[in-house]
């Protein structure tokens, strides 16, 4: 799409950094905060924090769907793997994230337990299984990965397939939108909301954050994406009319994806989900509907949230939260690198610590 | 894992459950059964982890693109892919 190709246009970038420059308020501090991993990576990999003025602050949010998986949950695969008869398929972000012991599934699969790194859902029903074991799929993500998930329980279940099982560790966006608004210390003007999120929940999602005088826009991952969204977001806050924008309308339809929406609701229902470093949040996660029940992996290997903690030292809870930079963690760049990972938000290809290391030291 | 990749539909099954995309250069099965939208040969899709959720609208690129453009007085920036 040779369209695609202007949204890095160097002129435009430059234009729209003048404008950010003449239109932003010297003497006063703009609070931005991105709610989307894939967003994170883009402002640092294009270094648009360091051309942006001082006083434009791009806070990193709860965006990463393995980092906001809470210590207790990621303990569950490795509870699992405890049995011998499974394949447990997992996304390749899942792989270096260590369990409450320290080791990671790296070191578990070459001890000889059978894990498999996927890049689709449907990708399990193709796994070679000669000893005929329990196929067992681990679900992460937010509302662009719900329906993917939902799409593999449908195929099972037209398809009559058996051995398959899922564990559900899936988020959702409203819960944990309220859960930032909520927090006194945390001080946002505005948000930049997740391109791909919206492109199934549609722009409704955000009517909270309007409602408390926050610009909230959606936007898309090219740097021209970006900064004319920051751009946006200044002008809401300069001039106090808050209102939801999308900038991303090559990809994002204003009601979001009824049919992907449909599907999810058919296979799940909202429940409590643990994340990582901020507790139990209501309604915030999905489960399997009771009738499908006898797919869901927790029920089959009597699997559940241990109440482990974060591992001594990491911050990944407090980056999450946007109240420090991953570089404010002790442990940053020291005993935690990408290479020797301590927490999540340094292994996902989102995480905002990985994201820090790779690019902005 | 999040990541949204724009890819090029170059094959569609015939009871249109599933595609080929092209993704800079490399192939990829995806599957249409979440996407809203009908397609054709040579549309873009918007793909995460091997579905494709939405149909890249190219005249709503070019609106983005224009309302930019008014940010700027007397702007001649061209445009056209
Ligand atoms: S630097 Fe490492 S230990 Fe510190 S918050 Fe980030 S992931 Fe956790």
């Amino acid at each position: 799409m040779e369209m695609i190709s202007k949204f890095r246009d160097k002129d435009i970038v430059k234009r729209l950094l003048d404008n950010i420059y003449k239109e932003s308020k010297a003497d006063k501090i703009y609070n931005i905060m991105e709610v989307c991993g894939t967003h994170t990576m883009s402002v640092s990999r294009f270094g648009i924090r360091g051309l942006l003025p001082k006083n434009i602050r791009l806070i990193s949010g709860p965006g990463c769907p393995v980092c906001v998986t809470a210590q207790g949950e990621i303990d569950m695969i490795f509870d699992l793997l405890k049995h011998n008869d499974v394949i447990v398929a997992v996304y390749g972000d899942l792989m270096k994230v260590p369990g409450s012991d320290g080791r990671n599934l790296l070191e578990l699969k070459a001890e000889g337990k059978d894990i498999r790194v996927v890049i689709s859902p449907l990708d399990v029903l193709k796994l070679k299984n000669e000893q005929k074991k329990d196929i067992v799929f681990v679900s992460i993500g937010f509302e662009t990965t719900n329906p993917a998930t939902a799409g593999l329980i449908d195929t099972i279940v037209s398809q009559n397939l058996n051995g398959f099982y899922v564990l559900m560790l899936n988020k959702t966006m409203p819960e944990i939108i309220d859960v930032l608004l909520d927090d006194n210390e945390l001080d946002v003007d505005g948000f930049l909301c997740p391109g791909h999120v919206s492109v199934i929940t549609g722009e409704s999602l955000y009517l909270p954050i309007i409602k408390r005088d926050k610009a909230a826009v959606i936007t898309g991952f090219e740097p021209v994406d970006i900064l004319y969204s920051v751009l946006e977001i200044i002008r809401q806050i300069n001039s106090k009319n808050f209102y939801i924008k999308n900038n991303y309308g090559r990809v994002v339809n204003s009601l979001g994806n009824e049919k992907a929406n449909k599907l999810v609701d058919k296979y799940f229902e909202l429940a409590d989900s643990m994340w990582r470093g901020i507790g139990v949040i209501k309604n915030s996660g999905l489960k399997i509907r009771k009738q499908y029940k006898y797919l869901d992996a927790s029920e089959r290997f009597g699997l559940r949230p241990s109440d482990k903690s974060e591992i001594d030292g990491c911050k990944c809870g407090e980056v999450l939260k946007g109240k420090i930079l991953p570089n404010m963690c002790g442990l940053f760049g020291l005993a935690c690198s990408p290479e020797n990972p301590v927490g999540p938000c340094m292994v996902s290809s989102e995480g905002a610590c990985a994201a820090y290391y790779k690019y902005e030291i | 894992m999040c990541l949204g990749l724009p890819g090029k539909l170059v094959e569609i099954s015939e009871d249109k459950t599933f595609g080929i995309v092209d993704i800079a250069g490399t192939k990829r099965e995806v599957s249409l059964m979440i996407l809203p939208e009908d397609v054709e040969l040579g549309d873009y899709v918007m793909v995460h982890v091997g579905f494709a959720i939405s149909k890249m609208d190219e005249a709503q690129a070019e609106e983005t693109l224009k309302a930019i453009m008014e940010y700027y007085d007397g702007d001649d920036i061209e445009i056209q892919g």
